[in-house]
């Protein structure tokens, strides 16, 4: 039953790298909304996996953060925002969908081969869930540079910080998860809602940051 | 709770936080100034009490000399910059640039801002301190967004995707560096005190440790502002209100330094982890050559602080790369040189371009002649900054351009030749701001002038006497940093 | 010797036997889900052998090739799908069932189709061939990349071995076999010609790609290449089951209660893969031609990404 119980959190691990290649590949805004819930919902149940694990109830909390915050409140309020703020429902992306998938593909390897060999003389699968965070990290970055639309980069950057709640978890008896992710879903909450899609709504007719950089300060 | 240490400490941590709470009611906006006031004149007061008194470190906080030095600076510049900001914002309110409603938010944010920076200083749990850094990051972020122009909500933008890749990579840093020490620590919070790590550094996995210093680096590295990683800085000074570009850049730029060394000074208690000095030198280096170019083709005059701000990081940068007792002093000493001028600057220059209607350099002259007292301000500040002696950043920056003569020969070259050009902008851009036939507005001002020279006067005795307690602990610290 | 060579010649009958009632219950299925009655589960069996007894009409200009092709094709995805271990291992063409050997006849019988959908000259057989082999030039290398998965993890191409392997290691749940398992059924829906790559049931002919290569075919020849294509899913769903649920497959040399156990097990299997077919194909909707071009490299990227992390790391 541990056994099953390690490789199952392994395996989630694996999809949410799976799915933060699905969020690449998606050209639809709603697609991009949908899935990131899924990406979401996937991190709950690896924290509640490693929770059993690691005999931690406090990463049950994390795991709860992430479900009812993370794949449902935010997917749902991005929702309305973009239908009522009727923002494109297009992904615009700097660089086509094939590269960026193979860009990606090249992020992973690096992320591991650079944590593998570091981490060899650790316990065999902590290594293994490691290198699958930070490739789900880098492949949040790689997500917040090529996407022009600054919902969609806040997309991205919900999904950096996924694979990071999904590193932190992962390693053996950290403490303080609940709090950075508590501190994470703060910022997030703040900046996506709090303040700035509106005030960027109120200023321009679309959420291109393309448009925004016409202002780019470094001319004047 | 008797312990006066405790007390202290709780004091500096606390009253910042029940003033936010306080200063999110409808009070009007001088009540709201003035107790933004005190309430910094509070923590400061906490915090001087703390030099007398030390509470036992625990395992989410510790004061010891180094945060304790760093502690009593922030603090002091939160007053300072809260006096100043009170002229400020007066001025802003009858411009119509800010409602009565965003100065409250305002308010309740800078507080909030400089309960962030005491936390993260005070922080013994290195999650704890990513934690404090972060809420630091946001609360700035709201602030340099808040005058809600296309080209402030650009720069916070910009600030947010950058600081938040910047935070992420830190805490995936953070989360290797207890990945590091629980095998030989044990689970818990005690693999994550600082006080517990630094002991135990020695028996680390040391290819563990170094990668993630590489995280630490790159990820606090970005709110340093270090190049490459600064290209939210000069934005975000120059579309956020000036008190807080002066805090930015006097205090928020310190504490992310401060939590790099922290780590520096992990690394350098295992034997067989690399050492970070090359590294730290070459982006120390780079940020000073960077700037120093980039001062002569700044046109907006908080831009061009800005990026002065991005040089001096840079030299302390290299002083702590460089390391050794020498160098480490004269990096401290910067920290706290450039934290004093840099704000006091920054006061001159938010009154400066309030009176003018302008942050164009062009559109700005003859200071001297319209506004005696600003004008010589700004002149004294920029000659502080550009290191001339007496002042206090020429004894710094004298003193790391000697220990790597002594040192590193083949270094010191760049590092003269980037501190000259610095020099030489400088010197161009405040010809032609404080001399010659004035242009631009002309109204008197009511600025707050206390802040500007109590900084100046600071930095001026500090360039000639050091008091010898001071001058111990500087060296203690520099001991301890390695 | 004997006895091999009749479970042997049992497997070879029992694919031909299955494959049109699997194609009828997944009809069947998609009725329901539809809320239609759908045609019973055994009309397949009727269609074909109401082809078989008409008259095949040709075209004016058709070659030999026209004429060969459903012969040949109907032979190579035969002998693939007696190929692959059913509910047994180690039969007697057991040595010569290699996955890669699998992908070749198949990619053999498709390289024919394609072929004589060009050969009358139409334009829609045109149209057809072209797109179809669009898609085999993103399927194939992905398939091949999950093949690669597999044998880097198996250590042999064999799929008698590989299911062994399954068997009998403590494999768990792997990353890369669920990264494998994934690209395979993607692999599979757009080789047999299912939603979402193309719909099998449709009478627009600018929306076939399967369908308007076969165009002018009728009577036996059209009998032929129905059976084929009920044999390549009966295939694809035996792969399926033999490589990620192998349990219940009789070993080499069992007795005849062990192969007993193993066919109705397979037969379950074959079930089950059916019905999990026409949710999926009535649940999504057809992608547009371009887009398939993604989603097979999405299933090339799942097969790369398990290979490279295999090729990393054996625990992953």
């Amino acid at each position: 039953m541990h056994g099953l119980l390690f490789d199952l959190a392994h395996l989630l691990a694996g999809m949410m790298l799976v799915i933060s290649f699905m969020l690449l590949y998606q050209r639809a805004m709603f697609g991009v909304l949908n899935t990131f819930a899924l990406h979401a919902m996937v991190l709950a149940a690896a924290v509640a996996c490693q929770a059993l694990l690691q005999d931690a109830p406090h990463l049950y909390i994390t795991a709860g953060i992430a479900f009812a915050f993370k794949g449902l409140f935010i997917p749902l309020a991005l929702h309305r925002i973009v239908q009522r703020l009727e923002i494109h429902r297009s992904v615009e992306t700097v660089i086509g969908v094939g590269p960026t998938m193979l860009a990606g593909v090249g992020l992973v390897a690096l992320a591991v081969l650079v944590v593998l060999p570091v981490t060899a003389r650790s316990a065999p699968l902590a290594a293994e869930d490691l290198a699958f965070a930070l490739s789900v990290i880098l492949l949040g970055l790689l997500m917040m540079i090529t996407r022009r639309n600054a919902v969609t980069q806040v997309v991205g950057f919900m999904s950096l910080e996924n694979g990071l709640i999904l590193a932190a978890a992962g390693v053996k008896g950290m403490p303080l998860v609940v709090e950075i992710s508590v501190a994470f879903s703060v910022l997030i909450a703040f900046i996506v809602f709090g303040v700035f899609l509106f005030r960027i709504r109120e200023r321009f007719d679309t959420l291109d940051v393309h448009y925004l950089e016409n202002f780019r300060g470094e001319r004047r | 709770m008797n312990d006066p240490g405790a007390i202290a400490l709780s004091a500096v941590l606390g009253v910042p936080v029940a003033a936010a709470a306080v200063l999110a009611l409808p009070l009007g906006y001088r009540l709201g100034a003035r107790l933004n006031t005190l309430a910094a004149l509070l923590t400061f007061l906490a915090a001087v009490a703390l030099i007398g008194a030390r509470p036992a470190p625990g395992p989410y906080l510790q004061v010891d000399d180094f945060s304790l030095y760093l502690v009593v600076l922030t603090t002091f510049v939160g007053f300072t910059t809260a006096v100043f900001s009170a002229s400020y914002i007066d001025h802003e309110l009858d411009v119509g640039n800010l409602t009565p409603v965003y100065v409250r938010f305002y308010h309740a944010m800078y507080q909030v801002l400089i309960f962030a920076m005491a936390l993260a200083l005070t922080a013994n749990n290195i999650g704890l301190m990513w934690v404090a850094i972060e809420v630091a990051t946001l609360t700035t972020v709201l602030m340099v967004g808040i005058y809600r122009t296309h080209e402030a909500i650009e720069a916070a933008w910009k600030y947010f995707i950058l600081g938040s890749v910047g935070i992420a990579l830190a805490l995936f840093g953070t989360i290797l560096v207890y990945f590091a020490a629980q095998p030989t620590v044990g689970e818990g919070t005690d693999a994550m005190a600082w006080t517990t790590l630094v002991a135990r550094a020695g028996d680390f996995d040391p290819a563990v440790l170094n990668l993630a210093f590489v995280f630490l680096l790159l990820g606090y590295g970005t709110k340093v502002g270090l190049a490459p990683l600064h290209a939210w800085l000069p934005d975000a000074h120059a579309e956020g209100p000036t008190p807080i570009s002066a805090v930015l850049s006097g205090l928020l730029l310190n504490v992310a330094l401060y939590a790099v060394l922290r780590f520096k000074m992990l690394l350098a208690a295992n034997g067989e982890a690399f050492a970070p000095g090359p590294l730290m030198v070459t982006m120390g280096l780079s940020s000073l050559l960077f700037a120093a170019f980039m001062l002569y083709r700044r046109r907006d005059i908080k831009r061009f602080f800005a990026y002065s701000s991005i040089e001096h990081m840079g030299i302390i940068a290299f002083a702590f790369g460089m390391g050794g007792p020498l160098a480490n002093f004269a990096g401290l000493l910067h920290m706290t040189m450039h934290s004093l001028t840099k704000s006091a600057i920054f006061f001159a220059v938010g009154h400066i371009a309030q009176v003018k209607g302008t942050q164009k350099i062009a559109d700005i002259g003859g200071l001297t002649a319209s506004h005696p007292l600003l004008g010589w301000g700004l002149v004294l500040g920029v000659v502080a900054i550009a290191g001339m002696p007496p002042l206090g950043i020429f004894m710094s920056e004298f003193l790391v351009v000697s220990s790597t003569f002594a040192r590193e020969p083949l270094l010191a070259l760049p590092l003269v030749a980037g501190l000259l050009v610095g020099v030489g902008a400088l010197v161009l851009r405040v010809q032609a701001l404080a001399f010659g036939a004035p242009r631009g507005g002309m109204a008197p001002t009511r600025a707050s002038y206390a802040p500007l020279f109590a900084h100046l006067g600071l930095v001026a005795v500090a360039g000639l006497y050091l008091p010898a307690p001071l001058v111990a602990w500087f060296r203690h610290v520099a001991g301890l940093l390695g | 010797m004997s006895a091999d060579l009749a479970v042997q010649a049992a497997q070879m009958a029992l694919v031909l036997l299955l494959a049109p009632a699997l194609t009828g219950l997944v009809r069947k299925t998609k009725a329901r889900l539809t809320r239609r009655r759908g045609a019973p589960v055994v009309q397949p069996y009727r269609d074909l052998l109401r082809l078989l007894r008409k008259e095949a009409v040709l075209a004016a200009n058709a070659s030999w090739l026209f004429r060969v092709t459903p012969y040949l094709v109907f032979a190579a995805v035969w002998v693939a799908a007696a190929l692959v271990p059913t509910f047994a291992i180690g039969l007697l063409l057991g040595p010569a069932a290699d996955v890669i050997a699998i992908v070749a006849l198949l990619g053999s019988a498709r390289f024919f189709l394609a072929l004589a959908g060009l050969d009358v000259g139409t334009s829609f057989g045109g149209i057809g061939s072209s797109r179809e082999m669009m898609i085999a030039s993103l399927a194939e290398p992905a398939m091949l990349m999950i093949v690669f998965t597999l044998s880097l993890l198996a250590g042999t191409t064999s799929l008698a071995s590989i299911a062994d392997f399954i068997l009998g290691h403590d494999v768990g749940l792997r990353v890369s076999l669920g990264l494998a398992l994934a690209g395979l059924v993607m692999v599979a829906l757009a080789e047999n010609a299912r939603i979402p790559v193309d719909n099998p049931a449709t009478h627009l002919e600018l929306t076939m790609v399967h369908e308007a290569m076969v165009l002018e075919y009728s009577g036996r020849h059209l009998a032929l290449i129905e059976a084929a294509a009920a044999v390549k899913l009966l295939l694809y769903l035996s792969l399926l089951a033999c490589l990620f649920v192998p349990w219940g497959m009789a070993g080499p040399g069992a007795g005849a209660a062990a192969y007993a156990l193993g066919l109705a097990g397979y037969v379950g299997k074959l079930a089950v893969g059916g019905v999990l077919l026409a949710l999926v194909e009535t649940g999504i909707a057809k992608m547009r031609v371009f887009r398939v071009s993604e989603f097979l490299g999405g299933a090339l990227l799942l097969g790369l990404l398990g290979t490279l992390l295999l090729f990393v790391s054996r625990s992953f």
